[in-house]
């Protein structure tokens, strides 16, 4: 894990001191809402519908039980006992008042932990693989070249009052687990034994209202040229970006106006001149970041396979949770487990404050005290001996923490929606909770198969609807809620935009017909055929059939 | 169509509602009815007071339904705020419709 220096937590102690002096002001009516609104959400708080919410960073998804125990203690303190993971693998609180916030800030302070950036148009919190430093598939760890991000973005000059946000993923793994082709920038680690490292670099993907796949911007970029390259990148967005209109304000539309091939040749002609300029890390600051991340010393720990066996095979919900939750490591005696946030009938990702403090318990047990947030709004556990996967499922259990669901049609991703946001059509939560009570039976759930379903309560799509297997998005419709369904959408390496089927659908109506698509697809899938891959072959037609028969 | 004016309280963001007395309440039936322009123009002013002198933000003026005898909310949006509902422990206070 990256520890934070003297430099680093002199910079947060002169921001909080900062803008504990503007809350003050403000408060003082020193400042109007007009003066005092870009300065909090430099600081991560917005007014929602009912209240302050301050959204947390957590850089690329990464904690330690320590930063989780106190988010537990901040949701217990200030909030309403629970807070809740998002979709950029950050937190947010949905009762904060504003006469707390600078003694929250001090609170995250204490654990290396803060708000800056996590709203705004600026860079914002860099996303990456939940697997990073664990996975089997990794080329390298990934959070070596998010710190680095980290540390060039935060506060960067240039790059503070961007057209609009501007979102990083980066992987390094085989399989993207980031979802970097729905990032205004998606970098994917390339490499291998013998092979210089570098990245591949992807441009212009994005959700909300015009939502795009990423087009590929570079083949390979040696490593030591990362910065350079993106300075390049960020400056041409910076200059050519729109200011005048926010919906056309991202770099996917600009790169989709003059074309990837034009906006390539601008940024290469920018970083000719930059590069020489020596706008790239020296190679012993890497070297400084990469040795955060070195590889845990992680001891022999063989399992005993007979008992193991003999425990999944009494326990059919243990043998279900160690099917869909725990992941191969690249230590073969360990394992990656996945906690899952997502019971039926539960916000999806809502955490209470003795589950945040129970999941930090278990991370100091069973997983060197290291825990990861994933945008599909569950918590992973890194580092777990599989002979210790009894125990730790036991512990999880008591927590009420043991779902066997990952990925599953009950794994749902939500935005908080119109119960909670201001700039929301529709509510997502109750909707979320009618359909995974409505698959409740995990033995079903689990016979559908792999299907991610996500769900938007605006077209602004915090809830990743374009990319769910089936997406649902909240509409106002003469000041009811509906739902518009799409099918095919994915984040996964062939990433998609789902298309949309019909007509909406009143609330009432849409856990009937998600059953409905659900049923079409068991008709009809051949073998052990994903969703996906059935809607891939079969088509929109049987599902519109299905929904809407021949109107 | 009658309405009130509803707002967020500056230092902890509660919904609040301007009451009978130019007071803020976070009840919606304790709000102050306007039932024309001339009423609604009055209460904004005392609204736009209440903004300089930093106690509330984000102020519009809302539609209500008096059928019930006390200003009631009309929209999904507006029922949400007014029951000031966190959804983690009161998962049935509202039904989807």
């Amino acid at each position: 894990m990256y520890r934070y220096d003297e430099f680093d937590r002199a910079f947060l102690q002169d921001r909080n001191r900062e803008f504990r002096a503007q809350v003050s002001r403000r408060l003082a009516g020193e400042l109007t809402e007009d003066e005092f609104k870009p300065l909090r959400l430099m600081n991560g708080l917005y007014l929602q519908l009912h209240a302050y919410m301050l959204r947390i960073a957590v850089p690329y998804g990464a904690m330690t039980s320590r930063q989780l125990r106190q988010l537990g203690y901040i949701a217990r303190r200030w909030d309403k006992g629970f807070g809740h993971w998002t979709t950029r693998q950050n937190i947010q609180f949905n009762w904060i008042k504003l006469i707390d916030v600078p003694d929250i800030l001090e609170a995250l302070a204490e654990v290396d932990m803060h708000a800056i950036q996590t709203s705004g148009n600026c860079i914002r919190n860099v996303t990456s693989d939940p697997f990073a430093g664990a996975a089997a598939d990794e080329i390298e760890d990934p959070r070596i070249w998010a710190e680095v991000l980290r540390q060039w973005s935060t506060n960067h000059p240039e790059f503070t009052y961007l057209p609009r946000k501007f979102k990083f993923a980066v992987t390094g793994a085989l399989q993207d687990r980031a979802a970097i082709a729905f990032h205004d920038i998606g970098i994917r680690i390339l490499g291998g034994p013998n092979a210089t490292k570098g990245f591949r670099i992807f441009v212009g993907g994005g959700q909300g209202r015009t939502p795009y796949v990423a087009q590929e911007m570079k083949a390979f970029l040696p490593q030591e040229n990362l910065l350079s390259y993106l300075e390049a990148m960020l400056r041409v967005y910076n200059l050519h970006g729109r200011r005048d209109n926010i919906y056309k304000a991202r770099i996917k539309i600009l790169v989709n106006a003059i074309g990837v091939d034009e906006y390539r040749r601008q940024v290469e002609e920018e970083w000719q001149r930059i590069r020489a300029e020596g706008a790239d890390l020296p190679a012993e600051e890497i070297d400084r970041i990469r040795a955060h991340f070195l590889a845990p010393d992680l001891a022999a720990r063989p399992l005993d396979a007979a008992a193991f066996a003999k425990a999944r095979s009494e326990d059919a919900d243990f043998d279900r949770w160690v099917r869909r939750n725990v992941v191969a490591h690249k230590n073969p005696d360990y394992a990656i487990v996945s906690i899952a946030f997502k019971e039926p009938g539960r916000p999806p990702g809502d955490a209470t404050a003795d589950e945040m403090e129970s999941v930090a318990d278990a991370a100091d047990r069973y997983s060197r005290g290291e825990v990861r947030v994933t945008y599909t709004q569950n918590l992973i556990l890194p580092h777990v001996a599989r002979a210790d996967l009894i125990d730790l499922y036991e512990d999880l259990k008591s927590a009420g923490l043991a779902g066997g669901n990952t990925d599953l049609i009950t794994d749902i991703i939500a935005c908080p929606g119109l119960d909670y946001c201001n700039l929301a059509n529709a509510r997502s939560i109750p909707i979320a909770q009618a359909i995974t009570e409505r698959f409740a039976d995990p033995q079903r759930a689990e016979d559908i198969g792999e299907l991610r379903l996500n769900i938007s309560g605006c077209i602004n799509a915090c809830g990743h609807h374009h990319a769910g297997h089936i997406g649902i998005l909240g509409v106002d419709k003469k000041g009811t809620e509906h739902y518009q369904i799409t099918l095919g959408g994915s984040a996964a390496d062939n990433a998609s935009v789902g298309t949309i089927l019909g007509p909406s659908f009143p609330a009432e109506e849409l856990p009937a017909a998600i059953e409905n698509i659900v049923d079409t697809y068991l008709a009809r899938r051949t073998g052990g055929e994903t969703f996906l891959a059935t809607y891939a072959r079969v088509g929109a037609n049987p599902f519109k059939e299905a929904l809407y028969g021949t109107r | 169509m009658p309405n009130v004016i509803t707002a967020n309280r500056l230092e902890d963001g509660i919904v609040v509602y301007l009451g009978q007395s130019g007071n803020w309440t976070s009840d919606l039936t304790a709000a102050r009815v306007a039932n024309s322009g001339h009423d609604l123009e009055a209460l904004e002013k005392i609204a736009g007071t209440a903004v300089a002198a930093s106690h509330v933000v984000a102020v519009y003026a809302m539609d209500v339904d008096l059928s019930g005898g006390k200003p009631a909310p009309k929209s999904v949006r507006e029922k949400i705020r007014a029951a000031h509902r966190q959804t983690f422990k009161d998962l049935t206070e509202i039904e989807i419709r």
